[in-house]
């Protein structure tokens, strides 16, 4: 299926300015989503080098306590709320969803756009916060630390992310609608890719989580600007309910990073190992229990807290159900790959490196779920190796793997396959050597947040920092030749990959309304012909 | 600033000095093997299919997703497939309800001090630990211990949350203003232990910590002979009763405009609203810093707010000598 005005697509459709700050196109606002979170990125990851050098040597050779203190917490807030949070949903879901699924345009295409808007309105009173002075409570604003002792600019920064809340939620609302409403006739519940059930469960999580943290947030600034007492002991607050509120969305944001990078995996392992996925049903069904399951786990993030060590049980229970959704994913990839026909492409390796390190990363969050255990490794490196694994190691290979995947449909271009495999394997390995080290020194009692450390921890402090760099140019690597494939890439045709989808029948780039007529489908997802004998190993 | 007597050698698994962290690395250990095991299956899998089915030539284009696929079936109904899924919900399941069990049976031994455990009270604030021995020693970013003898630590902050960490005692709890949070170990091997804040509390959260020395009895007998202290807990507690103007309300009789607390400690009160409530070191903390929480039946609502005239090391002062009182022999003092 091909559009009748060849040569005319949603990239050249209007080149002027305000044809793309005004747009109401769904795929324009990916790409303005795709710059606006790469450079949080650039500057989290600024933050993160920073960080890695100080502790370089054990007594903060670098930077000032303060500093450190405001490093690590712009790190965070910048990472998570600003890159992590909308990484996938906002840039490729945001592309795909409504290609995925048959339709023209997300359900409400002027909210796609107030989303941005209000994404960057909050970014820019973070980062307003950031050269003005900073904040140093880390990004869970602890109270009665940051209602009551910071004095730092707390509330701007706090009202930054609690701006931006408000977009995580439009993104979520949309995506619901849509997907409900707007699917492809014959496209029912049981055809949908597996991307769209992933970004169904994440949008869920956005629209009944977010307005929680957005109020906590409010109790903040109430207690900080007007002396009002919730948090803060002295003024007959309870700080432990911060810590309730605060994870009640905090934990379930997790899933909101790792869910969409799930939906991207399941698409890339299906369309380069040429199968069906195995178990469709259960790893949908998995999503969704992930996003349920997850709203009851918050308590993990508190054992040590002081809280009642019956709720301390009741929440490890729980948290060790979450883990068994996750498990079974990894098992129907794997099988999924059984007696297929693998082609190692980048997307592939990106793929392959997610379920390594979501693998490790899953694992040692049972460490973290078992009691007795987390009492010892709670807020040491461990716990920092651990989310990383998971945010790092598994969203951003997901969101990697899924922007290699789709480089094709989004720009028209082809990258240089060499080059996309060199950063694939450059970031797997150099991740390995930062994050690994990091469960050492974290089991030998490391703990987080400190600006100097005992000098026995140093070696692997060295090495996690030697890693960093390796890690660094992993990330540099794909902006080189993905801009280079925008500017000189060979043009890829409307499916480089081969790959089943309805977002693969439009033009790449597709044009402004994705479809000349309405697609009908007539078969499931990843209907992958069933491989000749001959081509099998 | 680290203490220069602690060795400096590369390690790659901590110390164990107390009960417990035999008990926690072996279930570590445990975790560590499901773990490899795991990982290792993943791993071995992904190679091996990688390996032996990689492509080999160009297969068959891909049909329209809009036209009939007559190869791919539309689910998995093949009773083979559902078998592995249930095998391998039901194996993981398995594994973590063990690790579940032995993780919470542990927990709970953590979080209940034995009943013969030594008292050391911990104040934390912003960026020191001040710990006080019930006999009146007063300790700074150090704690002295004796081997073999359980050690009960309650502890409270003056400002922001802390947490009391020893790596290699296995221990770590959060240190909250406004409230009492306990831990407990005992101390296997005579030494010198780091002490860490592991709570995020401010600029200089990183250098909030110091050491837990460890002593064989006679040492630990010479130490605390020599410590510098003045007067005991409950007597310093006794001097601060009367200063404060406590013992003006609260008479060794219920004659006061207060109940007595002789013999209170450990008793269930009962409260104007119909509640009775346990009096014990956060029943008591609370009476001192918000007395119109919990109104003590039969008794006006008419004492003020100690806040700001008491410090945290006062309260826990107050509280050794009620608790004082309630021991029989001591009943008697005024």
């Amino acid at each position: 299926m091909t559009t009748a005005g060849a040569g005319t697509n949603y990239l050249n459709a209007d080149y002027r300015v305000r044809s793309w700050l005004l747009t109401t196109d769904h795929k324009r606002i990916a790409l303005l989503y795709l710059v606006s979170i790469s450079v949080f990125f650039a500057i989290g990851g600024a933050l993160a080098g920073v960080i890695r050098l100080n502790l370089l040597t054990p007594y903060g050779s670098l930077v000032q306590a303060e500093t450190y203190n405001k490093l690590f917490t712009m790190h965070g807030i910048t990472m998570i709320f600003f890159f992590l949070i909308p990484s996938i949903p906002a840039v490729l879901g945001n592309f795909l969803v409504p290609l995925m699924i048959g339709a023209r345009d997300l359900a409400f295409p002027r909210i796609n756009l107030l989303s941005w808007y209000i994404y960057v309105v909050g970014g820019t009173f973070t980062i307003v916060a950031a050269v003005t002075g900073g904040v140093d409570t880390g990004w869970t604003f602890y109270t009665p630390y940051s209602s009551t002792f910071a004095n730092t600019n707390v509330m701007l920064t706090a009202l930054g992310v609690f701006i931006t809340g408000f977009s995580s939620i439009l993104t979520g609302l949309n995506f619901v609608v849509t997907i409900h409403k707007m699917r492809a006739p014959g496209l029912t519940w049981s055809r949908l890719p597996l991307f769209i059930w992933a970004h169904y469960a994440t949008s869920l999580i956005m629209l009944l989580g977010t307005p929680v943290v957005a109020i906590t947030i409010l109790l903040v600034a109430l207690e900080r600007g007007l002396g009002i007492g919730i948090f803060d002991p002295k003024l007959g607050g309870d700080p432990i309910l911060f810590q309730h509120l605060f994870w009640f969305y905090s934990h379930p944001a997790v899933y909101i990073m790792i869910l969409p990078s799930m939906g991207v995996i399941s698409e890339v392992v299906a369309c380069f190992s040429r199968k069906r996925v195995f178990g469709y049903t259960v790893v949908a069904v998995s999503s969704l229990t992930i996003a349920i399951v997850g709203f009851l786990v918050w308590g993990h993030h508190m054992f040590v807290s002081s809280q009642s060590m019956y709720a301390g049980m009741i929440f490890s229970f729980l948290s060790f159900l979450v883990a068994i959704p996750s498990a079974i994913k990894v098992f129907n990839w794997t099988a999924t790959m059984y007696k297929g026909s693998i082609d190692l492409r980048t997307p592939m390796l990106y793929a392959l490196g997610f379920i390594g390190l979501f693998t490790i990363g899953g694992l040692t969050g049972i460490f973290l779920a078992t009691l007795a255990v987390d009492v010892h490794v709670h807020d040491t490196y461990f716990v920092v190796a651990h989310f990383h694994y998971i945010m790092v190691g598994g969203a951003i290979m997901g969101y990697l793997g899924g922007l290699h995947f789709w480089w094709p449909k989004i720009t028209g271009k082809l990258y240089s396959e060499a080059w996309g495999r060199i950063a694939a394997i450059t970031l797997f390995i150099g991740f390995n050597l930062t994050f690994f080290p990091q469960f050492i020194v974290g089991i030998l009692g490391m703990p987080r947040r400190y600006h100097v450390y005992p000098p026995e921890f140093q070696f692997l402090n060295i090495l996690s920092t030697a890693g960093a760099t390796v890690l660094a140019i992993g990330y540099v690597l794909p902006l080189f030749y993905l801009t280079w494939s925008l500017l000189k890439g060979e043009r890829a045709g409307a499916n480089p990959w081969r790959a089943t989808g309805l977002e693969w029948e439009a033009d790449s780039p597709p044009p402004t309304f994705n479809f000349d007529r309405t697609p009908v489908v007539t078969a499931e997802a990843y209907a992958y012909p069933s491989l000749p004998e001959a081509s099998r190993g | 600033m680290w203490p220069t007597s602690l060795a400096t050698r590369l390690r790659i698994f901590p110390e164990q000095a107390s009960t417990v962290a035999g008990q926690v690395d072996a279930l570590f250990l445990f975790l560590v093997v499901v773990s490899v095991f795991f990982a290792g299956l993943i791993f071995v899998l992904v190679g091996l299919f990688v390996i032996k089915y990689r492509r080999r030539q160009t297969d068959a284009p891909v049909p329209s997703i809009g036209a009939e696929v007559a190869s791919a079936e539309s689910h998995d109904h093949s009773l083979g497939a559902l078998a592995l899924e249930v095998f391998w919900t039901v194996i993981p399941l398995g594994i973590t309800m063990v690790i579940f069990v032995w993780g919470a049976n542990l927990y709970f031994t953590m979080s209940r001090p034995p009943a013969n455990a030594a008292e050391i009270y911990v104040v934390g604030k912003q960026w020191m630990w001040k710990l006080q021995h019930p006999g009146g020693q007063r300790e700074i970013n150090e704690l002295h211990v004796p081997v073999n003898v359980p050690v009960k630590l309650v502890m409270t902050s003056e400002d922001v949350i802390h947490s009391f960490f020893v790596p290699a005692f296995r221990v770590k709890r959060d240190v909250v203003p406004g409230k009492y949070t306990v831990a407990w170990f005992e101390a296997t091997t005579p030494g010198e232990y780091y002490l860490f804040c592991a709570q995020y509390c401010g600029t200089s959260h990183a250098v909030m910590g110091g050491r837990i020395v460890v002593m064989d009895r006679p040492d630990y007998e010479r130490w605390l002979a020599g410590a510098a202290k003045d007067v005991s807990l409950a007597e310093a507690g006794e001097k601060l009763f009367y200063q404060i103007g406590c013992s003006s309300c609260h008479q060794t009789t219920n004659t006061g405009r207060g109940p007595s607390l002789v013999g209170k400690f450990g008793t269930m009160e009962k409260l104007a609203s119909g509640e009775s409530v346990l009096v014990d070191e956060a029943y008591l903390r609370e009476s001192i810093v918000f007395p119109q929480a919990k109104i003590a039946l039969g008794y006006p609502p008419i004492m003020p707010t100690f806040t700001g005239l008491v410090t945290e090391d006062g309260i826990v002062q107050l509280i050794a000598y009620i608790k004082s009182l309630a021991a029989p022999q001591k009943a008697q003092r005024p």
